[in-house]
């Protein structure tokens, strides 16, 4: 019962956090909402539930690492950052703004930044390096990269794929926030990605398949990868919908990178007052 | 006395192993060219921090990045042309973030020889040039290349260093005190300056030999520290002659010839003659063909620097 609540608390913090990142997107007039809202459920088990992590402390050297390879959805990071306490609230109304902290994409210098993305298929590699540090100097710390299913078509990605495997990084736990849509279309329609699930075990890695917006799946799942230890990195593939929460946004490409309006902004947040926790998933 | 030849690419793997030797944070990551780059030196001694990332440099690079804020200082070599391939990588990963990580690119230059077009970095230090926080270095022999790998482990921030397969003599001895940013004067004249850099100050220096039989006395500088270059000397050195000549093997659009133009046109205008490849590919064959081919053997130079003092 005790664990219910708990999950039920971290729906609420996620319907929460929905709101918050149509208010920054909407007060920017800029911004990625779609992979914003379709990370955000794995984002709160993460960083409300299973990170060792300290806010007070950005850098501290034995904190659980995670890199948002997928770095255009900044929007969904930030909110929960600055609702952790790294950084004053505040700071989110300077998002994508001249002379402030919140970039379009991370910055190493924003606190709780681990890797400054923008460009796909750089952090998996990025983290990589972090999990070979680890493994060398025997950090008991887990690096997590979180990677899109469009980001997935960047070779790149599965350079890392071999090398986390071939290095037996199984302090590595990568997610795919598989969200199925990118900026101009599904991506099935672009460039299908094809058994990801399949691919990823054939590149030597444990995979967990998963529906990402379902709290109590993403806490058993990343309980799992944290505990496994066989000499492998862990895929989460995480099963969402891009634009979670919005029905308007849900699996349309037009607000991969596109802010609403006033009257769409509206429509959303009034639909995500709605969410009944309790059935979100 | 025979004056011994060494690449600078055996400088480069000398030192990293040396270097590993009292500096346990550095780190190696190798896209299967080590016997090439001759990283492998360090490979044998420390297996444990030399990290083969396969024949994919953009995971390398990536790679690199997370090990160095993890507290290690990553080399990261491989030949000069792939690390290219990786470029935006390096841009948006290492350069912007001010990373410590140092990248070697070998085999730059037509002196590759024989591989070939494909495999002759021309354009390199043009890129890297262009990425703020970046430090571009070209060492002209062995032993500059050894001191340039331990100054880059005192250096917090991200570099390319540019080293070359074939064997050059050896012009410092192990006193040698590499200072990064500064010009180094080999040769000191009065009716031109040429500013070299890599190999082409090997040329240059001969060039200059083959001038003083024809009575004309030049400056030959070693520019091993493209970026940040140094302005104050090159200035000084056309205020002196008036006549400014570089020459390096890689293309004369965006290398250091470019760099010595940009410096002289905003503060001492002044005609140049830019030694270099001319906007063209290289080929196959031997590098000292290559280079009569291509104009840059100390001949050649020698006879652009003899037209270009003529015109002034």
């Amino acid at each position: 019962m005790a664990k219910e609540n708990f999950v039920l608390k971290l729906k609420q913090k996620a319907k929460e956090m929905r709101m918050e990142i149509i208010e920054v997107v909407y007060k920017a007039q800029s911004g990625h909402p779609g992979g914003s809202l379709s990370e955000i459920d794995m984002l709160v088990a993460l960083y409300y539930y299973k990170l060792k992590i300290d806010p007070k402390n950005p850098g501290w050297n034995e904190r659980d690492r995670f890199v948002l390879s997928k770095g255009h959805a900044s929007p969904g990071l930030y909110v929960v950052l600055a609702d952790k306490g790294y950084f004053p609230k505040s700071e989110l109304d300077g998002f994508r703004k001249t002379g402030r902290m919140l970039q379009g994409h991370p910055e190493l210098s924003t606190p709780g930044i681990d890797f400054a993305g923008g460009s796909l298929g750089q952090g998996i590699c990025f983290a990589v390096g972090i999990a070979l540090a680890g493994k060398l100097d025997r950090k008991n710390y887990k690096v997590v990269a979180m990677i899109g299913d469009g980001e997935s078509q960047e070779g790149a990605v599965w350079e890392a794929s071999m090398s986390a495997a071939f290095h037996r990084l199984d302090n590595f736990i990568g997610i795919l926030d598989k969200n199925q849509v990118q900026e101009t279309g599904k991506t099935r329609e672009i460039m299908d990605i094809g058994d990801v699930s399949a691919k990823w075990k054939a590149f030597g890695w444990n995979v967990i398949e998963i529906n990402g917006h379902d709290m109590a799946q993403n806490i058993k799942a990343l309980d799992k990868a944290f505990k496994l230890s066989n000499g492998k990195p862990t895929m989460i593939i995480s099963n969402t919908i891009k634009g979670k929460g919005v029905s308007f946004m849900e699996l349309n490409y037009k607000f991969h990178g596109k802010a609403p309006n006033e009257e769409e902004y509206k429509k959303a947040i009034s639909e995500i007052e709605k969410i009944d926790v309790k059935k979100f998933k | 006395m025979e004056i011994q030849k060494i690449a600078t690419r055996e400088g480069y793997g000398k030192a990293l192993l040396e270097l590993g030797r009292i500096n346990k944070n550095v780190v190696v990551v190798d896209a299967d060219l080590g016997d090439s780059t001759k990283a492998e030196y360090f490979s044998r001694e420390f297996p444990e921090r030399f990290f083969t990332m396969g024949i994919a440099e953009q995971d390398m690079i990536g790679a690199a990045a997370g090990l160095s804020v993890s507290g290690k200082i990553p080399y990261a070599s491989t030949f000069a042309v792939f690390s290219e391939r990786a470029f935006e990588f390096v841009r948006n990963i290492i350069a912007r973030n001010k990373l410590n990580v140092k990248i070697c690119g070998s085999h730059a230059g037509i002196t590759t020889g024989e591989d070939g077009k494909s495999a002759q970095a021309l354009e390199d230090v043009a890129i890297y040039r262009s990425l703020p926080n970046m430090v571009v270095l070209q060492p002209c022999d062995s032993v500059e290349a050894e001191k340039m790998v331990f100054a880059l482990a005192d250096y917090k921030g991200p570099s390319y260093m540019r080293v070359h397969r074939t064997a050059y003599p050896v012009i410092h001895d192990k006193n040698y005190k590499f200072e990064m940013g500064k010009g180094e004067i080999l040769r000191r004249g009065k009716d031109a300056v040429i500013f070299a850099s890599g190999t082409m100050v090997h040329e240059s220096l001969k060039a200059a030999d083959i001038l003083k039989n024809h009575n004309i006395d030049i400056y030959v500088v070693n520019i091993h520290t493209i970026k940040p270059i140094d302005s104050n000397l090159i200035i000084d050195l056309a205020r002196k002659t008036n006549c400014v000549v570089t020459a390096e093997d890689h293309n004369i659009i965006g290398g250091l010839g470019s760099a010595v133009a940009e410096v002289l046109s905003e503060n001492y205008p002044c005609l140049m003659k830019r030694i270099g490849m001319q906007d063209k590919f290289g080929e196959s064959g031997k590098p000292e063909e290559l280079y009569k081919k291509y104009g840059l053997d100390s001949q050649s130079v020698a006879e652009e620097v003899r037209k270009f003092i003529m015109r002034k």
